[in-house]
């Protein structure tokens, strides 16, 4: 369990103010943010690797905010993997035993299970200098896993593999974890991982959590304008309560129930749909828009559908795209449900 | 037509300029070396060889300045290590401070030091009264050896030091080790061969030292001081020989540099 409470610490151009972040205890959380934002800070002040002007950081309910990284318990793993480059493959993954052979006694089986879990049988006597990206980075996890830590951190653990050893090493993560019922905090941009790995997820901004909350809230009731801006609701508008909907500039939209903001709406690209006819879709807002810009993504187009002064961005799949030639200047109708439009 | 014409005379004159002027460069280092080391004959260096003081000045050239080889290690790996490390205000002034004994003449570091060592200064009578003595002794020698060595030693290690990434040290923190543990186990494995190159430069560095040296101690000789002091009072022909004898130890230290520095190479 990781309870962080009204952290602020400065270092260099960096800062954290007043971070409050909680874990439960074997629980995947993913601390989402653009570089920048203090991600890594969080991380670093855990293990306790920069000094700390104000709060309270509690693992497992012991107090470690004063004290120093060898007795604080944890394990991280960093993305470019910070092996030792001098050890074997064998000799990085016991590294840390010798520290704690005396608390828990059995350091050599968890070694010898971390060793069978990875797949790192053949590797052992093998030097890191000359691994793949992915055989590293489990090498990487095993050393810090092999002192059975209290809380596991990973600093974009998957950012720098190859495709194939990203799939790799997230099956093994989340194998790991529904296994060990580790405690996970892991620091990422990217939202697949994310999704797939973590339980519960934050959005950290220039050193301020934005919001914190199960995956799947934060990916679709993003709390503020920048959450909804950085989990990809391209369209937020500048929103108007009227008549028990919203109304963005000249258009009036109904919406779902929830009204907890009000300030701003926004709606994901994948929400809004390219209707054939307006009656298409019942008891939805529909407009009649002019395709104003079409950009090619790869496996979908972008449709941007221009209604009065409001530019709503869609997406459609290229063998839709295709099928129907669309082109710019092409009137079309655009259509979403109220649920769909989140009030900020 | 008068661009392409240019274009294909310049460069000749250019890269004949290049091989005219690494020619000359090459010559004016190895000339003279090689004019110095073949001119006396294998008697004259047996002879020089063979006598004691000659001998004894060699040697004490090469432990006195292993010695501050040695004394650099001790002190200045831990600063080494700090300055590599911390950032704090006024690291730039004490940077300047370490880089300040290469610019100083070196007749001025010898009065520098001699001065702060004599009987008017209360650490001359400190040193004096725990009998240590400055001025015509090995100590001396030692210390203004240090004096000129230690920028050389300083600085080769904190490059060192530099080139090992933090994050292995946090990480190693992380596994349970202390900050000294790490050290141990993290960084000085992978710099010791920076200290060692720093040893050597140091090394070579003193060996070579004879403005401030002669200052603070005529005698004891070093071999520097004894090559001086023949070729003032005998002549070039006398000189050479002590000279072929100490550059010889410097060739030693100079290859040992090299072994260290190329098998450095593969491994990072």
């Amino acid at each position: 369990m990781i309870r962080i409470e009204n952290l602020s610490l400065r270092l260099g151009g960096f800062a954290l103010q007043a971070v409050d972040l909680s874990v439960a205890a074997g629980e995947f959380f993913t601390l989402l943010g653009p570089t920048g934002a203090g991600k890594t800070l969080v991380l670093e002040s855990i293990c306790g690797l920069v000094p700390i002007v104000e709060g309270s950081i509690r693992l497992n309910g012991r107090d470690v905010t004063r004290l120093p990284p060898e007795k604080r318990d944890i394990g991280i793993v960093y993305q470019d993997t910070a092996l030792f480059p001098h050890l074997s493959v064998y000799g990085n993954i016991t590294y840390g035993l010798r520290y704690h052979r005396a608390a828990n006694g059995r350091g050599p089986e968890t070694v010898d299970r971390l060793v069978r879990q990875l797949g790192l049988q053949e590797l052992l006597d093998r030097s890191v200098g000359n691994l793949s990206g992915g055989e590293k980075q489990r090498v990487a996890l095993a050393r810090a896993l092999a002192v059975d830590p209290a809380v596991l951190l990973l600093d974009e653990p998957l950012a720098s593999l190859d495709p194939n050893f990203r799939e790799e090493i997230r099956e093994l993560l989340k194998g790991l974890h529904r296994q060990t019922g580790l405690t996970v905090l892991m620091v990422t941009h990217d939202f697949s991982d994310a999704h797939y790995l973590a339980q519960r997820a934050g959005v950290i901004q220039k050193g301020r959590i934005e919001q914190t909350g199960s995956v799947q809230a934060v990916f679709h009731r993003p709390a503020t304008p920048f959450v909804a801006e950085f989990v990809g609701m391209k369209n937020i508008f500048p929103a108007v309560l009227e008549d028990g909907g919203a109304r963005v500039q000249d258009l009036w939209m109904r919406t779902g129930g929830q009204a907890a903001g009000g300030r701003y709406a926004a709606i994901r690209p994948e929400d809004i749909q390219l209707l054939d006819h307006p009656g298409e879709l019942a008891g939805g807002n529909v407009f009649r828009a002019t395709v104003a810009r079409l950009t090619n993504q790869g496996p979908y187009w972008e449709v941007y559908a221009q209604t009065g002064g409001v530019m709503f961005r869609t997406i459609m799949a290229a063998g839709v795209f295709f099928r129907r030639s669309l082109k710019r200047g092409d009137t079309v109708f655009i259509g979403f449900n109220p649920s769909d439009v989140h009030l900020l | 037509m008068t661009s392409i014409a240019l274009r294909c005379h310049k460069p000749d004159l250019f890269v004949g300029l290049m091989f005219f002027c690494t020619a000359v460069i090459i010559a004016f280092i190895v000339l003279p070396i090689f004019e110095m080391v073949t001119q006396p004959g294998w008697d004259s260096l047996i002879e020089a060889f063979a006598d004691r003081d000659v001998l004894g000045s060699i040697w004490l050239s090469v432990y006195t300045s292993a010695g501050a080889a040695l004394i650099s290690f001790v002190f200045g790996t831990p600063f080494a290590y700090l300055m590599a490390r911390k950032h704090f205000r006024g690291k730039r002034v004490v940077e300047s401070i370490i880089d300040l004994p290469i610019m100083i003449p070196h007749p001025i570091v010898g009065i520098a030091i001699l001065s702060m060592a004599g009987r008017n200064h209360w650490l001359g009578q400190v040193l004096q009264a725990m009998s240590i003595r400055i001025m015509g002794s090995v100590t001396g020698i030692i210390v203004v050896l240090t004096f000129v060595g230690l920028p050389f030693y300083i600085n080769t290690v904190k490059a060192g030091f530099e080139a090992v990434p933090p994050r292995l040290e946090k990480v190693s923190r992380s596994l349970g080790a202390s900050a000294a543990g790490t050290f141990v186990r993290v960084t000085f494995p992978l710099a010791w061969r920076s200290m060692l190159v720093g040893m050597i430069m140091c090394t070579a560095r003193a060996i070579s030292e004879f403005g401030a040296v002669v200052i603070v101690a005529y005698h004891p000789m070093i071999a520097p001081v004894m090559i001086y002091e023949r070729f003032t009072a005998y002549g070039l022909k006398y000189s050479q020989p002590v000279a072929v004898w100490l550059i010889l130890v410097c060739l030693v230290l100079f290859l040992l540099l090299r072994v260290c520095l190329v098998q450095k190479k593969p491994e990072s």
